[in-house]
């Protein structure tokens, strides 16, 4: 079979760090565990494992565990990315796994992306606006060009993981900087024939530093996606219709 | 005391809660929605491959109809479902995908011309109509007449679930994520709300509704090898039963899907069979024609899945140290193709296998997908039992799918019955009848039970394992409770997890850690866990036939004539050890649709003796009546069930409203 190109058995250290803010005696600090590689192993496969035998206070999170779900962003060996398509093959046989920096930490390695990206949503009111609520449902849908719709798709395919944050200078310096994150959502929207904000609406919500002028075009965000999102080409796209608003 | 107030409590925050959140929100009521994680996370957004809905805008859907939605639907349930039901599905799913559309769901649109697809092997060109340029697509799946789900490449689900997310976010519906309801507040038949557990701090509070919502999808994880999400642990479902009032329906009808990637099981969707893939056995043999000669890869998951099996087991499958598996084959489809409309299968195959679906063969065998069964409720949603509680979606059994749901009908359903419940949800609060004084007691009570429990787990000394509890039920469940099921392996497995509920009881916790506690989050779920066990494999114990996706090898025939029935469970109190079980009948004489033939699988059933009098009658309503909306109120009228707004015909292109 081809799956598992690891070789089986080696003694892998995991170091997690670990850190509780709801334990007053809790400080940060790294915790090794030693397990055993198995083939096809994933950084899912062995943190369920280090919690189910060697210590069941570890807290990280994991949903779908098949990279579409975007919540088990954390830094592996120094890099953002998703732990449950991480395969222990394609890693050394120590890893130190940290919690995504710029998010709120919840415990260990779980942080509180969910809460980061509702704000980030509500901030740039991330749903087609105009939308009648009274659509008649009964009817033939609008049409659509059948090349735009995939162009849409092609950004919504975002999971929302958080590494692009973490990855961000910016957002390591802005707290309110909306990050890769926000601006191809921005950019989604302005595509999309159903939302009917103008540039000038986009204006008053990415034209400032929080957004599109805030990014200083590093890019460590189109290095880590792991949807290969084509972030640079929005960024600059969006940055230079906002900077046409603002003349 | 923590109590927060609200009108409507949702308990789930996927594509059925949220939709059926809106539709009560936009009726004036307050609404507040409770989440295991962040709500884009739920696992709706898994649902890779489609949503059916009768457009018939492409060439291959042409002729489509609610008629034929509805009797592939019935079909594909081994006429385990409710007919009413469907109806009512069939009819508000085309309403459902277009409302999605106008909210921003970036459908794939047909294009008008030619069209190259792959046909049962073969490359075919098809010509769509100019007049259908720019409507919402359709593909293939399983069990289908026609070409009728609709699909966002291979992220319908995602695409959906943001969507409706953003929505509630519009409407400024609060959600509370990384909370659980562990127990449901209630006295006298009526529901009150929810006992909730912050997952991060460790706090629980009282949440006081007049109705309650349970949208928390399926128990998958009850298995040891399931395509479900982590989360997929069935505590919503749970809680119901834990009340002693509300009752689970059919919950022996468990779906396996045909290609969960091997072995780690994660779901590779039906759109690869439904574009044109293959299976092929260890031989690279194309073996489903010479088993379904009809259907061939394309008959429903639950006939697909026993088929691999049986070749599995005749010795056919391709070996590896992991055991025996299959293969998929979409190397026909290309490569443009497959970075286009399956792109997350790709991925999926890149990171998790190592291979590159678009030259290499995918190694695949049947996994755990899907619960049919779940909350019974009536046709709006609410349990005959336990008045207040509402439940939709994958936790519920409405009962649209009887024993074996259509590929497809799943994202439907979530959103279908999120708009309809949602307004059964919204009448309810406005009924001044359903205002009660509710006793601060019993608010009171439901959240120092709660407590209790909690504290029996934290420090009643117990010294069983809540990890080894649940691996060791999951392999039961696994091993005997699976595709192939018979009276001796059911008795052990029934026995077994006999055993284990009393093991989950007496589990003790290794951490004391303040705030989130997964050591203590997996003990009490492994006791609510082992309890929806016992229902599948007591259900599937005392069902002595063979019904869609419920398989027994000593009864291997559809039995209507003893079973057409819906199996209701019901936990009789706090210490009893088992589930009390009892049957629903289906009444064949109101049926439009009787029981026959699926039109593919074996054809063996025994008849229920009043098919005949039943079709004699089904012959003389319709006879002569011209209008094909006419001809189905003659036969089992369903409209006056659906809320007003939703009860019109639906438009399609050259047909009108006809």
């Amino acid at each position: 079979m081809t799956d598992a190109k690891g070789d089986d058995g080696r003694l892998l250290r995991v170091h997690v760090m670990r850190y509780n803010p709801q334990d007053a005696n809790s400080t940060p600090h790294l915790e090794t565990f030693e397990i055993r590689e198995a083939a096809g192993m994933t950084l899912y496969v062995a943190l369920t494992e280090i919690r189910e035998t060697l210590d069941a206070s570890v807290n990280f999170d994991f949903v779908c565990r098949a990279g579409i779900c975007g919540s088990c962003g954390m830094m592996i060996n120094g890099q953002p990315g998703l732990a449950c398509r991480t395969l222990t093959a394609s890693l050394p046989k120590d890893i130190t796994l940290l919690p995504l920096p710029v998010f709120e930490l919840i415990s260990d390695l779980s942080v509180n992306t969910g809460k980061w990206m509702r704000g980030m949503a509500e901030r740039l009111e991330t749903w087609a606006h105009g939308v009648d609520k009274d659509v008649d449902v009964d009817k033939l849908e609008e049409r659509m060009e059948p090349e735009l719709a995939q162009e849409i798709y092609e950004l919504e395919r975002c999971i929302e993981c958080g590494c692009c944050v973490a990855a961000c200078g910016t957002a390591h310096m802005r707290e309110d900087f909306v990050g890769a994150v926000g601006m191809n959502k921005m950019a989604r929207f302005r595509l999309d024939p159903r939302d009917d904000r103008s540039d000038a609406d986009l204006y008053e919500l990415v034209g400032n530093d929080e957004g599109v002028f805030g990014c200083l075009t590093l890019l460590g965000c189109v290095d880590v996606c792991p949807k290969d999102l084509p972030l640079a080409g929005q960024i600059a796209f969006l940055r230079r219709r906002m900077l046409k608003e603002a003349l | 005391m923590d109590v927060i107030y609200t009108d409507v409590l949702v308990i789930g925050g996927g594509l059925a809660g949220l939709r059926a959140g809106i539709g009560a929100r936009r009726r004036g009521h307050d609404v507040l929605v409770l989440s295991l994680v962040p709500e884009k996370r739920s696992h709706s957004a898994a649902a890779q491959g489609g949503m059916q809905a009768s457009l018939g805008n492409a060439f291959k859907g042409e002729g489509d109809d609610e008629d034929v939605h509805f009797r592939d639907t019935v079909r594909g349930s081994d006429w385990g479902a409710d007919q009413e039901v469907v109806r009512m599905f069939v009819n508000t799913a085309p309403k459902a995908i277009r409302e999605l559309a106008a909210w921003g769901v970036p459908w794939n649109r047909v294009e008008r011309g030619p069209r190259d697809v792959i046909i049962n092997g073969e490359r075919v060109t098809l010509e769509e109509k100019d007049a259908a340029h720019g409507l919402i697509d359709a593909r293939d799946f399983g069990g289908t007449k026609k070409w009728r789900t609709c699909y966002v490449a291979d992220g319908t689900g995602h695409s959906m679930l943001y969507t409706m997310s953003d929505q509630a976010l519009a409407e400024s519906i609060p959600v509370h994520d990384r909370v659980e309801a562990i127990s449901l507040i209630h006295a006298d038949g009526v529901c009150h709300g929810a006992i909730v557990r912050d997952l991060v701090t460790g706090k629980l509070r009282a949440y006081v509704a007049r109705a309650t919502c349970i949208a928390t999808g399926g128990f998958g994880r009850i298995y040891r090898i399931s395509t479900n999400a982590v989360i997929n642990q069935g505590t919503g479902a749970a809680i119901a039963l834990e009340t002693g009032v509300a009752e689970l329906g059919n919950m022996e009808a468990v779906q396996f899907h045909p290609t969960g990637i091997f072995p780690a099981g994660i779901l590779v969707t039906e759109g690869c069979r439904g574009d044109g893939g293959l299976l092929l056995d260890g031989n690279e043999h194309r073996f489903m024609p010479d088993y379904e000669p009809e259907k061939k890869e394309l008959a429903s998951r639950d006939v697909v899945s026993r088929r691999m099996e049986e070749h599995i087991a005749a010795g056919h499958g391709a070996s590896t140290r992991f055991g025996e598996h299959l293969w998929l084959d979409i190397r026909l489809l290309g490569r443009e193709h497959i970075e286009t409309k399956l792109r997350e299968v790709k991925e999926i195959c890149q990171y998790f296998l190592g291979v590159d679906p678009a030259e290499e063969l995918v190694p695949v065998r049947p996994a755990q997908h899907y619960s049919m069964g779940g909350i019974r409720t009536d046709h709006r949603g609410e349990s005959p039992q336990l008045k207040g509680l509402f439940s939709v979606g994958e936790a519920a059994c409405w009962d649209m799918h009887g024993f074996n749901r259509l590929g497809g009908n799943s994202v439907a359903e979530t959103v279908v019955a999120g708009m309809l419940v949602g307004e059964f949800i919204a009448d309810f609060c406005d009924d001044r009848n359903t205002h009660t004084n509710l006793s601060s007691a019993v608010v009171a009570d439901a959240l120092s039970n709660a407590e209790q429990r909690l504290k029996d787990i934290a420090a009643g000394g117990g010294t069983e394992n809540a990890f080894a509890v649940i691996a060791d039920m999951q392999n039961i469940m696994t091993g005997k409770v699976g595709i192939f099921r018979d009276g001796e392996e059911l008795e052990a497995a029934v026995a077994a997890l006999e055993d284990i509920h009393r093991r989950s009881l007496a589990i003790g916790l290794s951490s004391q850690a303040r705030g989130a506690n997964p050591e203590l989050d997996a003990a009490y779920r492994a006791q609510m866990m082992s309890k929806l066990a016992l229902c599948v494999a007591a259900g599937a114990l005392q069902r002595t036939e063979s019904r869609g996706a419920h398989f027994r090898r000593d009864y291997p025939r559809r039995n209507d004539r003893d079973w057409l029935s819906r199996t209701l469970a019901r936990w009789p109190g706090r210490d009893a050890e088992r589930p009390e079980l009892r049957y629903e009948a289906l009444d064949v004489k109101r049926m439009e649709l009787p029981p026959g033939w699926r039109g593919y699988g074996e054809r063996n059933h025994i008849e229920h003796p009043d098919v005949d009098e039943r079709e004699t009658a089904v012959e003389q309503l319709a006879a002569g009546i011209e209008d094909r909306h006419e001809r189905q109120a003659s036969l089992m009228p369903y409209e006056n069930l659906l809320p007003e707004r939703y009860r019109g015909p639906n438009e399609r292109l050259d047909r009108g409203y006809s």
